[in-house]
């Protein structure tokens, strides 16, 4: 299994990491590589797009090409996992912010984001979350200047919320979170992408 | 139902950790900080694609020229800044200099970067980082002076290079010393750990941390002295997790050429291609200063050394 992590800007490393535990802990013969160039798309079996800015992720994937080529796979099938900004780039509407700063969204996910929901940094906080699909154990939801999703409709589903937001959306094979597991010890939400991959 | 006591405290919300400070670092990562003195700057930054912004009253090319004490920016102005971006802004405090840093918490800055562009407001102490809720960067010359400042609660490291003078060769010394520290560690014993952490002032754990994970246990940033996408791509390439330009941009005869071809050079650093394409007719870069000829007393790196 190949995984690639979109390694524009933001938190690749801790992505690649948590892959790589992950992997290991599943039993899984895989390696978890970047992604910078059109070419290192072509062979991966599943994609992140990780926390960072979303307005510098979304403006270097569009002019290196990634942009488009992501679309197409992801309608081919490719398993995606989006966290924080990625989450809003996987976003088919946003907020002000989102329109101001003119930032293309991949669209894949019917769902409306809210940029920068919770204030700034000094509002970014750590949470208990109760996910279903991941049993009993509450997961550490760690938000950083992140948004909410506003709405979700058609075949995107609630995946998690907190405090009556929502802050985790899937539909089909594609994820995304509001909040940052690849800097948490707790590989369980790795471990559950990593089985849509396989399934 | 019978709810755990753990569970009840795994809900309730925290701020200021140490994962929120860090990770807000984290997520600047392979990005480039540029400094602006007010909106209509910020916006260009933003339009390039920086992941974030420096809020100060003047390039430090300009602080060098003038003169004078530098101080924190006029919070009209960082408020400015702030309203102007949806990307986090980061302001400057004088090193020490507590009230300041309070004041940017309190305008909302994401960052504060106790820095040493700055006139000195302390030449004994930096700032008790830990007690606020905001996240630090400081400027390092060294292991020491990075241990020292991750002890007091920096969330984020930068080289100190030689600030507003667009020249890259004090940053380039910077990273390699700190990387050159940090290999050496790995051959040491406990016994010598721990004369380390008696010569640098921290505690042997911070070392012994940094030997384990064979880096900074905060995200390091290179600047002081960026002024082309090719040095921007050198410095990528010495292992830094991303780039703080200063004058580099701003200084230069285009600015949002310059912008946002430093941009990609900090995505695309290890493709010369890429970076030959992208520094192609950019137009005069700053004016650059020779640090070897400069006066020790003209060099703000050796500011805030403790």
């Amino acid at each position: 299994m190949k995984v690639g992590v979109i390694a524009v800007q933001g938190a690749v490393s801790e992505h690649i990491d948590a892959l790589t535990q992950a992997m290991k802990s599943e039993g899984i013969k895989g390696k978890a590589v970047p992604v910078r160039v059109l070419e290192d798309l072509s062979d991966i079996d599943g994609l992140v797009i990780p926390g960072g800015e979303s307005t510098t992720i979304g403006r270097l994937t569009l002019s290196s090409g990634l942009h488009g080529r992501i679309v197409e796979l992801a309608q081919g099938g490719l398993p995606i996992l989006g966290t924080c900004a990625g989450t809003i780039l996987l976003a088919s509407e946003g907020d002000r912010q989102v329109k101001d700063t003119d930032t293309k969204l991949l669209g894949l996910l019917d769902m409306q984001v809210n940029r920068n929901s919770y204030g700034r940094q000094v509002d970014s906080f750590e949470a208990g979350l109760q996910i279903a699909e991941l049993g009993r154990a509450p997961f550490k939801g760690v938000f950083i200047r992140a948004p909410t999703i506003e709405k979700v409709w058609g075949k995107t589903e609630v995946w998690a919320k907190y405090q009556n937001k929502i802050v985790g959306a899937k539909k089909g094979n594609i994820l995304a979170l509001t909040f940052h597991p690849e800097i948490t010890e707790d590989l369980r939400i790795h471990q559950f992408f990593l089985k849509q991959i396989e399934s | 139902m019978v709810t755990r006591l753990s569970e009840i405290s795994n809900v309730i919300q925290k701020k200021g950790t140490d994962r929120l400070k860090r990770g807000f670092a984290k997520m600047c990562k392979g990005g480039v900080v540029m400094d602006v003195t007010n909106a209509e700057q910020a916006k260009i930054a933003e339009a390039a694609g920086a992941v974030s912004v420096m809020a100060l009253e003047a390039v430090p090319a300009d602080i060098r020229a003038r003169g004078g004490v530098a101080r924190m920016a006029d919070p009209k102005k960082v408020r400015e800044i702030i309203a102007a971006v949806t990307i986090p802004v980061m302001a400057k405090c004088r090193i020490g200099h507590i009230a300041e840093a309070q004041v940017l918490q309190a305008l909302g800055a994401d960052m504060v970067d106790e820095s040493e562009v700055l006139t000195p407001a302390d030449e004994e102490d930096h700032i008790a980082k830990t007690g606020f809720t905001v996240p630090f960067v400081c400027g390092a010359r060294n292991l020491g002076e990075a241990l020292r400042r991750i002890n007091e609660g920096a969330a984020m490291i930068r080289t100190k290079g030689e600030p507003g003078t667009g020249n890259v060769v004090e940053a380039v010394r910077h990273l390699k010393v700190m990387n050159k520290e940090i290999t050496s560690l790995k051959q040491m014993d406990d016994l010598q750990l721990k004369a380390k952490a008696e010569e640098y002032r921290v505690p042997i754990e911070l070392v012994k941390e940094t030997k384990r994970l064979q880096r900074l246990p905060v995200v390091n940033f290179a600047a002081g002295g960026i002024a082309t996408p090719a040095d921007a791509a050198l410095m990528m390439q010495l292992g830094t997790d991303g780039l703080f330009v200063g004058s580099g941009v701003f200084k230069s005869k285009n600015p949002e050429a310059y912008a946002k071809a430093i941009v990609e050079a900090a995505m695309h650093y290890d493709d010369p291609k890429i970076i030959a394409n992208i520094s192609e007719g950019l137009g005069e870069p700053m004016a650059g200063i020779d640090t070897s000829k400069m006066e020790e007393s003209q060099k703000m790196q050796t500011r805030g050394t403790n």
